[in-house]
């Protein structure tokens, strides 16, 4: 597979996955305006998805669509992080992944913008605009949580804490996206994190919430195609009805 | 009597008799405000309600490009409630109080949504039908007195009929698509073609004679057709689609008057519509369970919105001191 399928492969698995996960949020948000939002977040992060695999297939040049990526690999050929892949548990830790996520999707795209590689710079163009209205709802949530009741302030920490240890994912550089970055094809992840610290850090401080420790050997590997349990279930669930009827039209 | 209380009633008749709107402001007799309350609450429960048969097969929707629409057509009733519990509190009502009632089960939403969605096809199936029922009843209401109620129904309209058209796509596609697709279709059309046509409540006339407000709200034109006449247009209406679609309704006795130009339908089975809505079909203990749970998990998030909000208020306030 080529290295810019690959890539392509990894950025749209972030957002398909994330976008499954938010979507499983309609009809249970706290309330009827979260309900919207979340729907619309995730339809973005579905649009940006079905366009990144449309190229990932296309760049494989086998003729794979869209659904052929999306509903008939398995677990071990996915390559998003995990951090999209945990499940929404509850509010508080929805909010945690999504200002994590959201906040490093950004500062990506915002480079992306200027990639040699047309598809990418057209995708971050639009994508840039949909991110950042993305932080900006979990920026206010994130503020309304820490420093709203002593209950939203606990539940708020504590899904800091529970997401914390897949953020240096997000940030580590392999082989194959060190010589895309060399092309001028990528955006290199690990310059990103000041950015990131600097406005969580922010974000925190606002909403009176305490930075958690990084781990010392945080886990990873999504790239690779390696993931936690959770996943499974969430690919069970996505591509059965597609994988019953093979070859059908929808 | 004083001038203001002759005048009052005078206006608002005069108003409803020239087919002009009713405005949050006017004065209008109580009765009308309890009904449309009661009306539109209800038209807002049943938004938010049905979000859930459909929102059952976001996560498993068979390609990128349905569960895109599947998800953009969920968030638009959410939408719809929104506008409808606005229109609503415009009456003097508070959201949080209506919500209160449906979770209470003293205020209801549309039976229909008490079946449950079994396969990909019922996606298709309440899109054609249960949305094409909804865009009959709710037409209507575009032209209703009350100007609020009026405006969120033309909206809500447009966007019905586009989710209606999605639908019958669906249906379509899978009519034409394998056997097994083609059975899915089948299937949804036959289980959901009765329930759709219960949706324009009971009948005019006879043993199972609505008794409930149809003359009232006839005369205060929020209402404007009867049940059956709106029932008979969606029969008409729904025929020669199932023909373009290739299915079959499931009624032996459906046949084309010639002298009236009418579809003629058979008997419903008004125990069944009667029996779901006093909370046995299906699906009500469900709908209901899973909106409370929504509702009570939520409901930490909601208090620390006020709180956060009251803190910066306080902040602001003591900056500017």
């Amino acid at each position: 597979m080529s290295a810019v399928a690959t890539y392509a492969l990894r950025l749209g698995d972030d957002a398909l996955v994330l976008s499954q996960r938010l979507g499983g949020w309609i009809t249970r948000a706290p309330q009827l305006e979260e309900d919207v939002a979340l729907g619309n977040i995730g339809l973005d992060l579905l649009g940006q998805a079905r366009t990144l695999l449309t190229y990932a297939g296309e760049a494989q040049g086998a003729g794979r669509t869209e659904d052929d990526l999306a509903f008939l690999r398995d677990e071990r050929e996915f390559l998003n992080l995990h951090i999209v892949e945990h499940p929404n548990e509850d509010f508080a830790v929805t909010m945690a992944r999504q200002l994590f996520f959201s906040t490093w999707q950004l500062a990506l795209h915002q480079r992306l913008v200027a990639s040699t590689d047309e598809m990418f710079a057209g995708v971050a163009g639009k994508a840039v605009k949909e991110i950042a209205y993305h932080r900006d709802h979990a920026d206010q949530w994130v503020r309304r949580l820490g420093d709203g009741t002593e209950e939203s302030h606990h539940r708020m920490q504590a899904g800091l804490e529970r997401m914390w240890p897949y953020v240096a994912e997000m940030f580590a550089v392999d082989d194959l996206e060190r010589a895309l970055v060399e092309e001028g094809v990528a955006a290199d992840v690990s310059e990103l994190r000041g950015e990131w610290d600097q406005h969580v850090d922010a974000v925190l401080r606002e909403a009176t919430l305490t930075r958690p420790d990084d781990l010392a050997t945080p886990p990873g590997g999504g790239r690779r195609g390696v993931h936690t349990e959770p996943f499974g279930y969430l690919l069970a669930e996505m591509q059965h009805l597609h994988r019953s009827h093979p070859g059908a039209t929808w | 009597m004083t001038q203001d209380q002759r005048t009052a009633p005078d206006r608002f008749q005069t108003l409803v008799d020239n087919d002009e709107r009713i405005e949050p402001r006017d004065e209008m007799p109580d009765a009308y405000r309890k009904t449309l309350i009661r009306q539109i609450a209800q038209h807002a429960h049943s938004e938010i309600i049905g979000m859930q048969p459909e929102g059952n097969w976001i996560s498993r929707a068979p390609s990128l490009r349905r569960k895109a629409i599947l998800m953009a057509k969920v968030q638009d009733e959410a939408g719809h409630g929104l506008y409808l519990y606005s229109a609503a509190e415009t009456l003097g009502v508070d959201r949080s109080e209506l919500l209160d009632l449906l979770h209470a089960g003293r205020q209801r939403y549309s039976s229909i949504f008490n079946y449950p969605t079994l396969t990909w096809a019922d996606m298709g199936a309440i899109g054609w039908l249960v949305d094409g029922a909804a865009i009959v009843n709710q037409i209507p209401i575009t032209r209703c007195s009350y100007g609020p109620y009026a405006r969120a129904m033309v909206r809500i309209c447009k966007e019905e009929s586009f989710h209606q058209r999605q639908g019958f796509e669906i249906l379509h596609t899978l009519s034409h698509g394998t056997p097994e697709q083609h059975a899915m279709a089948q299937d949804a059309v036959d289980r959901w073609w009765w329930p759709s046509l219960m949706m324009f409540g009971p009948p005019d006339s006879g043993a199972d004679q609505s008794k409930g407000h149809t003359a009232q709200s006839m005369a205060w034109k929020i209402k404007r057709f009867s049940n059956d006449e709106l029932r008979q247009k969606f029969v008409d209406m729904s025929v020669p689609q199932a023909g373009v679609l290739g299915l079959t309704l499931p009624d032996p006795d459906l046949h084309l008057d010639d002298e009236t130009g009418h579809y003629r339908f058979g008997e419903i089975d008004w125990s069944e519509f009667f029996s779901v809505l006093k909370g046995n079909g299906p699906c009500n203990a469900a709908r209901m369970q899973h909106r409370r749970a929504a509702h009570n998990d939520g409901a930490w998030v909601r208090e620390a919105a006020t709180a956060y909000a009251e803190k910066t208020r306080a902040r602001t306030a003591a900056g500017a001191a």
